[in-house]
């Protein structure tokens, strides 16, 4: 590992070299690290600017939209002068103004059955941040298969929900929680229900502080348990998350065992 | 007769039910489609594939979780 710091970087990065748990060395993994974050959206913009200001080496970031008027209520690493840009491309521009030092690889593409597995494969650590069921089971799956640790958030009005899935290591995945998703048209999206931009925030916060104990591997991760966040009540919990022994994914007798059942499109849950 | 009824709550709600009561069929007296929640038992999740054969037993503490997907 490179622990040959510049003067710069030095500074850049003393209030975390400060710390017993990160350190010169610390820091270092951050910078070898490589997140792939999964939507630039509300949970997106923080995550991105945290991680790329932590100093995370390579970013790469995947979304095939483009800025627009309704997202800037949450989505603070876009802005009004860049309506109509490529949401990866505008996310990048704000992250390469905080920290030049690292690599940000955008995708702007949709991830699909066809492409999912080889963009997962060049990453660590995962991010899933989209808004659509569709996109959340292709990466619960394809991160399962690929052995890939992911760190899955969700807001819908004032909640937030955040866990780890490590079923390589032993832990539950996606679908030890939600074994499949919700029929069409049952579980309302952020646009037909809304969503209070801060919260979009917290999460996004709270899922950049877990992707950084994982590259550092410090503190008690939220691999098998499940952090819920009700806004209103500001009240947090933190509560256990079991593997399902019947799961079609991760249970001794898994009928998925590739990305075949993506190939179909599966139900759009929420659109921006 | 013994005394068959169940006290316990749901989203911190005191209720009593009337018998031996599995995940499943609280779930389906209280309304929720089985498809869009997932259910906090004493704070642990249930999975959702032993809902038929989790059977309630006296105080305890459920939370019906919402499946959100937005970002």
């Amino acid at each position: 590992m490179d622990l040959d710091f510049s003067e710069a970087d030095i500074q850049r990065y003393s209030r975390h070299i400060l710390l017993a748990e990160v350190g010169g060395t610390g820091q270092a993994k951050l910078g070898a690290a490589r997140v792939l974050i999964v939507g630039a959206g509300g949970l997106g913009s923080p995550l991105l600017l945290y991680l790329a200001a932590a100093g995370v080496g390579t970013i790469g970031i995947i979304d095939d939209d483009v800025v627009e008027l309704s997202n800037l209520q949450r989505q603070v690493a876009h802005g009004t002068d860049r309506l109509g840009m490529a949401k990866v491309e505008s996310a990048a521009m704000a992250a390469r103004a905080i920290n030049p030092g690292v690599r940000i690889e955008p995708h702007a593409v949709r991830l699909d059955a066809a492409n999912a597995a080889a963009l997962i494969d060049g990453y660590d650590i995962v991010c899933d941040g989209s808004d659509n069921f569709a996109t959340r089971f292709l990466v619960a799956d394809a991160c399962a298969l690929g052995r890939r640790t992911l760190i899955s958030a969700a807001v819908l009005r004032f909640e937030g929900q955040l866990s780890t899935f490590k079923p390589h290591a032993g832990g539950p995945c996606y679908r030890c929680l939600y074994p499949e998703p919700p029929p069409p048209g049952l579980v309302p999206s952020c646009s037909e229900a809304g969503v209070l931009g801060a919260v979009t925030g917290v999460m996004g916060t709270l899922q950049a502080t877990e992707v950084l104990k994982e590259i550092l591997g410090i503190g008690e991760g939220l691999s098998g348990r499940l952090l819920i966040w009700d806004a209103l009540a500001m009240r947090f919990r933190v509560i256990r998350l079991p593997r399902d022994p019947g799961c079609a994914l991760c249970g001794p007798a898994p009928s998925l065992r590739d990305l075949a059942h993506h190939a179909r499109s599966e139900a759009p849950a929420c659109g921006v | 007769m013994k005394d068959t009824t169940l006290s316990l709550t749901v989203n911190g709600e005191a209720r009593t039910l009337a018998g031996p009561t599995s995940v499943a069929a609280l779930l389906a007296g209280l309304g929720f489609d089985a498809r869009k929640v997932a259910v906090e038992r004493n704070e642990a999740i249930v999975p959702r594939s032993v809902y038929g054969e989790t059977w309630l037993a006296p105080g305890d503490a459920l939370e019906i979780v919402h499946f959100i997907g937005g970002g």
